[in-house]
């Protein structure tokens, strides 16, 4: 078993839910509860092969498949800022939707091929590391973009003012409020931009990995992006580090049969996401590592001025 | 309208239905069939041939009807009484696990013909239960897998470890060894159906392990992708998959009910319904493979055509002892077979396939 191989391949199993887990991050850092993540995907799935396939490239079906999700979570948002439902319950009847309705859209197109294929990148120098080459630089171009990403948000939540109005979006509303900052505004915003992302993720799997549509998909990803996040406490750096944990299994686990080695029952392996943010979820409960993993305080609670 | 006009209506009516009741065979109007579904139709796999066979009943004339994503639990008694209430007196039942529901509809409705997957385990006198011995298309994938492989290393990627998977499994590879002695089977378990990122991974890790050609019993077609991504052949399953994945796939095992249906509608309309199990497999097409790769060179094709007769006529029992199990036992002695209920007990994996029959 190559480690470069292995390594390559876990970077490929942990994109889409990267691109996710990023999208969920910037819409739980604005207080918003997203749990209609896994139907975001599938409608992220749906469009951006729909979309490839009419137009026949993949940049369009790519771009369509962020406005979809965009739009999908827009209207999510409009149910939970703007109308300030339960989120949890409004996040799971999104979730279904999103099932529903991509399979809804997706069905003339079941079992279709792509005219396109994504070429993978080979950046002159970079390519020709002896060991990084093949991990990273020979990769299809969103993977090295989801990594690039990760740094790019990181640095936006600790350095800019934005990100740090982003932060206090989602500790203390009343505070941006009382600054003249709107927050069903930037509510909408991040809600809009995390829904982009995160169907970019559902789009890498139809569009670039696995270049068809079936229905159901993501199969569960959206769900263990959910938990990545959790199991991150929302950092960006340990969300990278929980999707490549996750990538790690999945490339491993089939890489450990086809060479002969240990049978690991991958029902097993599935657990291990959850398992992981368990522990996380008890020891943010802990006195010394609570407040540097505790979610954002105003989590899940709808913004009403007039309730203060 | 005068009330004895009415009146006088009414007792025509009531007199067609007798008649109607009474006509031991149906005319070819009266047959409506009902499918039920036990996933959508957009599967590209198992519903979908389903939903094309049904799409053949509709161009004889026979008007059908269908519900999708019915799983094996109580939801399929309400949808077959809904059906019947509707008129529909044909039903077909697209899973095993369809079975102990359809029992109960059957019993209360013995005019009603149904038809579901089998082996059958609750049987009625209305009810005929029909699967297809997929294992023997298998085979003939196996010899084209043979001849192709340059590694003499060939992978499967299968879902779980279950009776009608791993005699699918022997029966593979029993055809490549027929035609490559020296070749190996590599099995990887997804223990999924359904996971089409996962099924890609695990074909991927074949491929790097030095598997040029890469079967399948999945759902869908991910694996092919992977397979031919990575400069491997492929061999499809339920469908054929070189729309999706090229010339690369090679050919494929798929079913074929339509004109199992057609006979099972004639046998519903002249009266020579047979309750119990019905087998179908290569003779009536039931279990068909897909076409033909044109990277297949044609005497291999020819040698496929060949075998496939010599199963049909019944000259060929690749199930014939001695067979031994991967872990040394003998499983089948010299002398003896396996029959069709032996096959579908089978709990072993073949001498030449490296993979353990996953613990429990």
């Amino acid at each position: 078993m190559s480690i470069e191989l292995l390594l390559a391949a876990a970077l490929v199993s942990a994109t889409p839910i990267l691109y996710a887990a990023l999208g969920q991050l910037l819409i739980e850092k604005a207080g918003v509860l997203n749990l209609s993540i896994e139907g975001a995907m599938l409608v992220g799935a749906v469009s951006g092969f729909v979309v490839t396939s009419v137009s026949g490239s993949m940049v369009v079906g790519l771009i369509g498949a962020v406005l979809a999700g965009g739009a999908f979570n827009a209207a999510f948002a409009f149910c939970v800022v703007t109308l300030r439902l339960n989120q949890v319950v409004t996040g799971l009847a999104f979730s279904i939707l999103g099932g529903g309705l991509s399979a809804f859209i997706g069905q003339a197109f079941v079992g279709k091929a792509l005219a396109a294929q994504m070429p993978d990148l080979h950046i002159p120098l970079l390519a020709d590391l002896p060991f990084l080459g093949p991990v990273i630089f020979k990769q299809d171009p969103l993977v090295l973009l989801a990594f690039v990403l990760v740094g790019v948000m990181a640095l936006f939540l600790s350095r800019t003012r934005p990100g740090l109005l982003l932060r206090t979006l989602g500790e203390s509303p009343q505070t941006l409020d009382a600054l003249g900052i709107p927050v069903i505004g930037l509510r909408y915003l991040y809600s809009i931009l995390g829904g982009g992302l995160i169907a970019l993720g559902g789009a890498y799997l139809s569009v670039v990995d696995t270049p068809t549509w079936v229905e159901n998909m993501t199969a569960g990803r959206g769900w263990i992006a959910l938990a990545v996040v959790i199991f991150a406490s929302w950092r960006p750096g340990w969300v990278m580090v929980g999707s490549v944990l996750f990538g790690l299994v999945d490339a491993y686990r089939f890489r450990a049969q086809a060479s002969g080695q240990a049978f690991i029952d991958p029902h097993f392996l599935n657990m291990l996401p959850y398992v992981a943010t368990l522990v996380v979820l008890i020891a943010m409960s802990r006195p010394g590592l609570k407040a540097r993993l505790r979610p954002p305080a105003a989590l899940g609670l709808p913004y009403d001025r007039e309730r203060r | 309208m005068s009330p004895f006009r009415s009146r006088w209506t009414a007792r025509v009516m009531a007199a067609a239905v007798a008649f109607a009741a009474a006509s031991p065979a149906l005319a070819a109007d009266d047959i409506k069939a009902a499918f039920i579904y036990v996933g959508p139709r957009a599967d590209n796999g198992w519903t979908f041939r389903h939903d094309e066979a049904r799409k053949c009943l509709e161009k004889e004339g026979i008007p059908t009807s269908y519900v999708e994503s019915i799983t094996e639990g109580p939801d399929v008694a309400r949808v077959e009484r809904d059906f019947i209430s509707q008129g529909y007196n044909v039903i077909f039942a697209t899973a095993f696990g369809h079975q102990p529901f359809t029992q109960q509809v059957a019993k209360q409705n013995p005019n009603v013909h149904f038809f579901v997957i089998g082996p059958g385990i609750a049987p009625a006198p209305n009810i005929q239960t029909y699967y297809g011995k997929l294992w023997d298309g298998r085979y003939l994938t196996g010899i084209v897998a043979g001849k192709m492989t340059k590694t003499n290393k060939i992978g499967f990627v299968a879902a779980h470890p279950k009776p009608s998977v791993l005699a699918g499994i022997n029966a593979f590879t029993q055809g490549v060894k027929s035609v490559n002695p020296k070749a190996e089977v590599n099995v990887v378990w997804t223990l999924s159906w359904f996971d089409p990122p996962a099924e890609k991974q695990a074909a991927v890790a074949l491929v790097e392990a030095g598997n040029d050609v890469i079967a399948q019993h999945q759902d869908t077609g991910s694996a092919a992708q992977g397979a031919t991504e990575k400069g491997a052949f492929a061999i499809g399953s339920e469908a054929d998959l070189s729309g999706i994945a090229g010339e690369k796939v090679l050919t494929g095992t798929m079913w074929d009910w339509c004109d199992y249906y057609k006979k099972a509608i004639a046998s519903v309309k002249d009266g020579t319904f047979k309750a119990g199990d019905y087998f179908g497999g290569l003779d009536d097409k039931i279990i068909s493979l897909a076409p033909m790769s044109p990277l297949v060179p044609a005497d291999v094709a020819k040698l496929v055509a060949e075998k496939k007769q010599a199963i049909i006529d019944g000259k060929l029992d690749y199930w014939k002892g001695p067979i031994k199990s991967n872990d040394g036992r003998v499983v089948v002695p010299e002398g003896q077979t396996m029959g069709l209920t032996d096959v579908q007990k089978t709990n072993w994996l073949i001498e030449g396939v490296n993979g353990t029959v996953g613990k429990k």
